[in-house]
């Protein structure tokens, strides 16, 4: 008997049918917005799950009650209190609450004594936590004052990266090399690493971050442009590996914002600046704020900080474009925080 | 009748096995008995072996092993020989060409000395399996035409591999040999020089890949729907055209109001795979070495359209154009 005439069509239609449900029930619900000239494929693609998801994690906590004109009229945290060194300018009332901030924002659990003397004595420069937070108050002025090219006027307050944590989540240390680094065999090159989140999970570099991030100046960093701006023999001689290490830095900062490559580049021609969007120009500042951030501030703390908060190397902590982002092409989607606490936290605040 | 409208060869013939013709005087001998596979007649010949692999073939395959484990080595050193580690990161393992830095020089075995090493036995391998292939066509009496269509796709290899980076003078800038790596490469290459789908022999390359699977269809499908007349006995009807050819070509004609002929069909699907590689390879050659950036280059000729400008120009200025800096 000759089964096969029917045996055929009825796997080919479980297939289909198989196909077909896997389509429905795997559908990932999606966003779309069109960022660019109809046709060219600029849009942000959104995961409707993973944004409602976000949309959670960056919900602001309620801003410190506002002051009375007379709280903010008393007399200076500096005269009140000693050994303050940045917002004495700040009266009592407006230093208070600031602390009061700091504390929600940074070691709700443990309270004032994660930075300040155990036995009371809140002027004592013993914990190590107090001379961070110090010069932490310093670099959020400094990126609300010279930033402005990457934070606008919503800028920063602490609770940007650190959400309610002692160390922000997203930070970076320099990676230890691996021992068969130096052998005749197995060298890695920082890439080709399964599974990491740093290159989008792809094969690319990862070692982006010190390679780009970490120094001031353009010279010391590796180059960030490789494409050729004319046709022919324009000899820029950036190679194949150079392209790789851009891509990858490219890829933590994809996944950094939670946006694809062409929320800021015309893909065609990702070197044009004309097709791109004005977002690419934020995030060239962006970089060098970063690189300026570790450089002047984040890098130098390092002989502050006990042993368990450095890196394997012995480094200090660092940021990249996660530890305020934190998936968000706008961190905290763009809440106004500042606003609440200029006296202690724009860049003329003492 | 109804056997011809099955996806699966329902007919098998069984009989003695085949051992072939009588190999010339001082040929090496086939290796390996004689077998028949039910499963593997469905979709194929039935009878498996005997093969013959010949002083080229054994050669070619021990260089090529070498090569591949010397890959698989590395790859295993750079989980610290952790079995589990290479399987869960094998497709993200890659043995990489040397460093720019050395050129055209031999760089240490750590650093890309293992990839000029894994290359060449791998280069050697191919072109002596090539050298067996058109040998055995000669032995058997038929043309070389498989021969120089395996030599087409051996021209991209050695432009990815060796001419391109000979030219561009350094070793660094041929394919790492990983599954994953090898395809950042490609893409990393195409973003590096400007976006390769300007390029007009990366189009041609498509054009002949794409088509090659068209004509692939069209020319199966014709043949099996006409092979209840024959028309599977594709030589017989090139020189004498039976009705299973009439209405092959009919229907082509009807269709699209030309036809390929019994025997010219093939030489459609040789040319278009053929060209495939060998316009691929031209594309490469060029890039880097005469075209840098392919998109300027198209908006040089006029093919690269403009759109409307979305963005006010002042917001989109290089941030970097005052200070000179190009990184």
């Amino acid at each position: 008997m000759n089964r096969e005439p029917l045996l055929v069509p009825v796997i080919i239609g479980a297939v289909l049918a198989f196909g077909v449900l896997a389509a429905w029930f795997l559908k990932v619900p999606s966003e779309k917005t069109q960022l660019g000239y109809r046709g060219v494929g600029m849009e942000l693609v959104e995961n409707k799950r993973t944004t409602a998801k976000l949309k959670a994690t960056n919900e602001l906590p309620e801003p410190q009650p506002a002051l009375d004109p007379e709280e903010i009229a008393g007399p200076r945290a500096s005269e009140v209190y000693e050994n303050v060194q940045v917002l004495g300018d700040l009266s009592e009332a407006q230093f208070n609450r600031i602390m009061a901030a700091i504390t929600e924002w940074v070691s709700p659990e443990q309270g004032c004594v994660y930075c300040h003397n155990e036995e009371g004595n809140f002027a004592s420069d013993d914990n190590y936590a107090k001379i961070v937070s110090r010069r932490m108050f310093q670099m959020t002025q400094h990126i609300n004052g010279q930033w402005k090219d990457h934070v606008g006027n919503v800028g920063v307050t602490c609770y940007t990266c650190h959400r309610g944590k002692n160390v922000p989540e997203y930070i970076w240390f320099d990676a230890k090399t691996p021992k068969q680094e130096n052998r005749m065999l197995g060298r890695r090159d920082s890439q080709n690493e399964g599974g990491l989140k740093s290159s989008g999970y792809s094969s690319l570099p990862n070692a982006h971050y010190a390679s780009f991030l970490a120094n001031v100046g353009d010279d010391k960093n590796r180059r960030i442009r490789v494409q050729d701006k004319a046709a022919l023999d324009s000899g820029l001689g950036a190679t194949i590996q150079d392209t790789e290490w851009t891509y990858g830095l490219m890829m933590h900062m994809t996944e950094s914002l939670g946006v694809n490559c062409t929320f800021c580049h015309n893909s065609r021609a990702f070197g044009s600046w004309e097709q791109s969007t004005p977002q690419r120009v934020n995030a060239w500042h962006g970089i060098r704020m970063v690189r300026d951030l570790n450089a002047a501030f984040l890098e130098p703390l390092k002989p502050v900080y006990p042993d368990k908060r450095l890196g394997p190397t012995g480094d200090a902590p660092k940021a990249n474009c996660t530890t305020c982002h934190q998936h968000v092409s706008k961190p905290l989607y763009g809440a106004e925080m500042l606003k609440d606490y200029l006296a202690s936290l724009s860049p003329t605040a003492k | 009748m109804a056997d011809y409208q099955n996806i699966f060869t329902r007919v098998q013939v069984r009989g003695p096995g085949e051992p072939g013709l009588a190999l010339p005087a001082g040929d090496m001998p086939r290796v390996g008995g004689m077998a028949f596979s039910d499963l593997l007649g469905r979709i194929g010949n039935a009878q498996i072996g005997p093969i013959h692999l010949g002083g080229l073939g054994i050669v070619s395959l021990v260089l090529g092993v070498l090569g591949f484990n010397i890959i698989g080595l590395n790859m295993l050193a750079q989980v610290n020989w952790n079995p589990i580690e290479f399987i869960r990161q094998l497709f993200w393992l890659s043995l990489d060409p040397p460093d720019p830095k050395y050129g055209l020089s031999w760089p240490p075995l750590g650093e890309g000395g293992w990839y000029m090493i894994a290359g060449q036995l791998i280069t050697l391998s191919i072109l002596l399996w090539w050298v067996k292939m058109y040998r055995r066509a000669i032995q058997l009496g038929m043309g070389t035409h498989v021969a120089w269509a395996f030599a087409s796709a051996i021209w991209l290899f050695l432009v990815l591999g060796f001419f391109r980076p000979l030219l561009m003078g350094s070793w660094s800038e041929a394919v790492p040999f990983g599954i994953f790596p090898h395809l950042d490469w490609t893409a990393a290459f195409s973003i590096r020089y400007g976006n390769l789908f300007y390029n007009p022999f990366h189009a041609l390359s498509i054009v002949f890949l794409y088509g090659s699977t068209l004509l692939f269809a069209m020319h199966a499908a014709t043949i099996l729907a006409v092979s209840r007349f024959g028309g599977d006995r594709e030589i017989e009807q090139i020189y004498d055209r039976g009705t299973a050819s009439e209405r092959a070509g009919l229907f082509w004609r009807w269709t699209m109001g030309f036809n390929a002929t019994m025997e010219s069909i093939h030489r459609w699907a040789w040319w278009f795979a053929v060209l495939c590689t060998l316009t691929g390879g031209i594309g490469i050659l060029l890039t880097g070495t005469v075209v840098d950036n392919w998109y300027l280059w198209a908006v040089k000729h006029d093919f690269a359209p403009a759109y409307p400008e979305m963005f006010p120009a002042d917001s989109l200025a290089d941030p970097a154009a005052g200070s000179g800096g190009a990184k």
